[in-house]
């Protein structure tokens, strides 16, 4: 799976942003704040903060790996700017029919495309909400729309990145993965 | 106001639904719900039916929220109709950009309904 485009279309839209914001760009980096940046709590919170106000239902971080399942579903953001790289969020496909139930209010017997579209929507929540918790992320990094992968026996590659996260959470009794990969810091 | 005619442009047909929902929670009477899956669409909305409430996403393909906003005003289509832009870019910078392009409110995702309810309803009751 690459990420380049993703990233790409982040960039163009951190570009599109107002020209006193890019001037503040120029002055502002992220690398004095990349403590406060790759913080895990950040990440826990924003997890938190969208499946309680978008979904109704608490999770919380599951110390264990996710448990493999046949048929598996991938969202991917990318980040653009002075930080580059995705948010991505990966689940077995009854943990995505479940969530896109509690956000439709529907029942999905198969990952149609209305749970592609919940999953890509709480994927982009999820880095919104990520990146907004540091002031001059926010400001000065770039948002992708959400590309969502589904299928089998596939994974993520990321060569050397600046930094990475990768939790695991359960709710209910399903679980999923919420992956931060930063390769670009400026 | 009653019955309102709302026009809600989000590229993700669930995050549309979402936002119904959240303004029925909010007591606002919805007439009929419009929605659009792209600035485009929406502009084509505009030019055909008569709304009394806007919501827009911002990150969307082909045009975005903030371009569709500078449609809106530049052909002066919904003249007097107040938009509220949902998205999850939360920066001043973003805020600033939408009320700039002609928004009269903003609402970061993700949202509960009483935050749709504290934006949208005294914009209705102003209008």
């Amino acid at each position: 799976m690459l990420l380049n485009g993703v990233r790409a279309a982040a960039l163009v839209r951190a570009r599109g942003v107002g020209k006193n914001e890019m001037e503040h760009t120029m002055a502002v980096s992220l690398r004095e704040s990349l403590q406060l940046v790759s913080d895990p709590r950040n990440l826990d919170a924003s997890v938190e903060e969208v499946f309680q106000l978008m979904l109704g239902v608490n999770c919380h971080r599951d110390p264990g790996p996710v448990v493999p399942e046949p048929e598996s579903v991938t969202a991917v953001v990318g980040f653009g700017g002075l930080l580059s790289g995705a948010c991505v969020f990966s689940s077995g496909s009854i943990a995505a029919m479940k969530i896109a139930a509690h956000m439709t209010g529907m029942e999905f017997s198969e990952v149609d495309d209305t749970v592609k579209d919940g999953i890509g929507e709480i994927c982009n929540m999820l880095a919104g909400s990520w990146k907004g918790r540091v002031p001059d992320l926010a400001a000065n990094c770039g948002l992708s729309v959400p590309a969502v992968i589904t299928g089998r026996d596939y994974k993520l590659h990321v060569q050397a990145p600046e930094f990475q996260l990768n939790h695991t959470y359960q709710f209910e009794d399903c679980q999923f993965a919420v992956t931060i990969v930063c390769d670009g810091i400026q | 106001m009653s019955e309102i005619r709302a026009l809600i442009v989000d590229d993700s047909s669930v995050m549309r639904k979402i936002v119904e929902r959240s303004l029925r929670q909010a007591g606002l009477d919805l007439l009929v719900v419009h929605e659009a899956g792209s600035g485009t669409e929406g502009l084509e909305l505009l030019r055909a039916k008569q709304v009394d409430l806007i919501l827009s996403d911002i990150n969307m393909p082909s045009m975005d929220g903030l371009e569709f906003l500078r449609q809106i005003r530049a052909q002066n289509l919904a003249p007097g109709v107040p938009v509220v832009m949902i998205t999850t870019e939360s920066s001043e910078e973003h805020v600033k950009q939408a009320i700039l392009s002609g928004a009269q409110g903003y609402i970061r995702k993700p949202f509960t309904a009483e935050q749709v309810k504290e934006r949208v309803l005294p914009l209705i009751h102003a209008a």
